[in-house]
């Protein structure tokens, strides 16, 4: 059974994407890699739960993969 | 105060002096800490051996120097560990910096009540030299042969024939088992064409031992983008007689005879520490490799150590994995010798040492990956743990400069018996018996001799069966009672003579610790399971 919340589960989805673009804003291309990065290894700590992390993985990857 | 290598002497071997050359039990190939090692446990075991090396010295150079806890308990047993402790360097706390900030600090003993630390800094030439001398204390037991090389080998259905290149001419000499304790590169493994499969990670290291009078700590230090070095990474280690080693991450670039010259590595260590006088005692540049072969026995000839499996050296696994071989393979061939061992007991030796390498290359494997960043975004995630390191505890645990070695626990083990889970996770089946204060001294002074039986608490033992010695411990103390009973009263815990722990109950009777004393000799099927 999916651990992975894949449903809405922001109250106000519209305004967390708004503050994460604006979390970027005025950074170079690179350092809003190193901000992506930082926020995974940040979010990926607070869920903890491996089964969790697994399942975010693998559906990252997957829409990387051609098809 | 640099080492004084003295050559041990070669004397002509029986048949080229027209003397009988009678078959052995065990030949060992290489005279480092892994074969001179199995040479001491097999001849506490009352089996000969004669131990095989191509030179006449003890090792040139440091290279091994921190030995852990584990090991030390094996030295221990062997009758070597406390000298080596009195010259050691004991340390057990790890330093990781960014730059010159500390992002992630370890204690790698925070609990009291063992009598080995968690680490020493020897420099190998040491440890072989206190093996070689411990080997002259049985000379009826151990033969060791210098600038003996052996050549060849040839397998028989239960014996294998060597041949030997000697000073004198060549010979040829039989044994019922041949270990090959000859190294990364070792020649026994070519000779029989096995496969050593794995990978090289592309990045070169300098590794130097300066003599230096310095008041920095008995710590392992190590810097990510230092400031007083150009590459990735530095490391400094303490190690006795005021030597102390340096690791210099250079790049996959660097050209290795260059960087190797004095007037190349001066410079560059000159920028580690300051304006202190210091002299270049030994250096060496490396690559990282993981391999190991497939399975450790092949036939007649057992492989032990780095013959056998291959790991980075950030995390000391390498000397420490091998004594380790040996404390697994000597009681096990020991017994198939003197025709004591059930037909599972030498594969357990392959099946249990073959999980250490895996865990133990996992773990080179990781910390390199993370020191050298093949890629960009490895590079990019590297950097930013690094960053995130100085503000948030969890990404401090993520800072990667070796996970250092810790023993393997046998999980899964054919030989493990049954377990009761209501007895604490750190001294289960298959785990190595965790130390503790007993009446006569520490735990581990009694055990490793043959199989033991220890009564702890208030529970009653059965008779127990030939060969097998009880122990009782009524009154545990605080250490014995957290690390072996938890909550029970008691508990009975049969334990191997490598000191593992094989099977424990918190109640049993004779026919249960017959059958587990069965299954640790590999009498039992592999695949029965035991209710």
């Amino acid at each position: 059974m999916s651990k992975l919340a894949a449903d809405p589960n922001i109250a106000d989805p519209d305004g967390f994407y708004a503050r994460l673009l604006e979390a970027h804003r005025g950074l170079s291309e690179d350092e809003s890699h190193a901000l992506n990065a930082r926020l995974v290894l940040i979010l990926a700590n607070h869920i903890g739960d491996e089964a969790v992390l697994d399942e975010a993985l693998a559906l990252a990857r997957r829409l990387a993969e051609p098809g | 105060m640099r080492y004084e290598y003295k050559e041990f002497p070669y004397e002509t071997p029986p048949a080229l002096r027209g003397a009988p050359e009678p078959r052995r039990p065990v030949a060992i190939v290489g005279a480092g800490p892994v074969g001179l090692a199995l040479a001491i446990d097999l001849a506490l075991r009352g089996v000969p051996s004669v131990v095989l090396d191509d030179n006449n010295v003890v090792s040139v150079g440091s290279r091994a120097i921190c030995w852990s806890k584990r090991t030390l308990e094996i030295f221990d047993r062997l009758g070597v560990g406390e000298r080596m402790v009195e010259k050691g360097v004991t340390w057990k706390v790890g330093r990781t910096y960014h730059g010159e900030r500390e992002v992630w600090s370890f204690d790698l003993l925070p609990e009291e009540g063992h009598k080995m630390p968690a680490f020493i800094n020897l420099q190998q030439y040491y440890v072989e030299e206190y093996l070689v001398d411990r080997c002259r204390d049985f000379p009826e037991l151990i033969e060791l042969r210098f600038k003996n090389r052996v050549v060849a080998l040839e397998q028989g259905a239960e014996s294998a024939a060597l041949t030997v290149e000697t000073p004198d001419g060549t010979y040829r000499l039989e044994a019922d088992w041949v270990v090959a304790c000859d190294g990364a590169r070792s020649p026994v493994r070519a000779m029989l064409g096995l496969e050593f499969e794995g990978v090289l990670f592309e990045e070169r290291f300098l590794i130097a031992d300066i003599e230096m009078k310095a008041d920095f700590p008995a710590e392992r230090r190590f810097w990510f983008e230092p400031t007083f070095h150009s590459g990735q990474s530095a490391l400094m280690h303490k190690q006795p007689d005021d030597i102390w080693r340096i690791d210099l991450q250079l790049g996959w670039d660097a050209d290795p005879e260059q960087e190797n010259r004095p007037e190349r590595i001066i410079p560059r260590i000159r920028k580690v520490v300051g304006d202190r006088p210091f002299e270049l005692d030994w250096s060496s540049i490396y690559t990282f490799q993981c391999r190991r072969l497939e399975r450790f026995v092949h036939g007649r000839a057992i492989f032990a150590g780095d013959s056998a499996h291959i790991v980075s050296p950030f995390g000391a696994r390498g000397g420490n994995g091998g004594v380790q071989d040996v404390d697994n393979l000597g009681w096990k061939l020991a017994a198939a010798i003197q025709g004591r061992a059930g037909p599972g007991l030498l594969p357990s030796y392959s099946d249990e040492r073959v999980q250490a390498a895996d865990e133990n290359i996992l773990n080179s494997s990781r910390s390199t990956n993370f020191m050298t960043p093949k890629t960009p975004v490895e590079r990019l995630f590297r950097d930013q743990v690094l960053r995130l390191a100085s503000e948030a505890p969890f990404a401090r645990r993520m800072v990667n400069s070796g996970r250092l070695s810790t023993p393997c626990v046998h999980d899964g083990s054919a030989l493990n018996g049954p377990d009761d889970p209501a007895l604490p996770a750190v001294s289960r089946p298959g785990a190595p018996a965790p130390d503790a204060p007993a009446p006569w001294g520490w735990l581990l002074d009694r055990l490793g001799r043959g199989f033991a039986l220890l009564a702890l608490g208030e529970a009653a033992p059965p008779p127990a069966p030939e060969g097998v010695e009880t122990l009782r411990i009524p009154q545990p103390s605080d250490e014995m009672r957290a690390r072996w009973l938890g909550e029970a009263p008691g508990a009975i815990c049969l334990i191997r003579p490598d000191q593992h722990v094989a099977a424990r109950w918190t109640a049993c009777d004779g026919a249960q610790l017959a059958r587990a004393l069965d299954r640790a000799m590999g009498r039992a099927p592999r695949q029965e399971d035991e209710a």
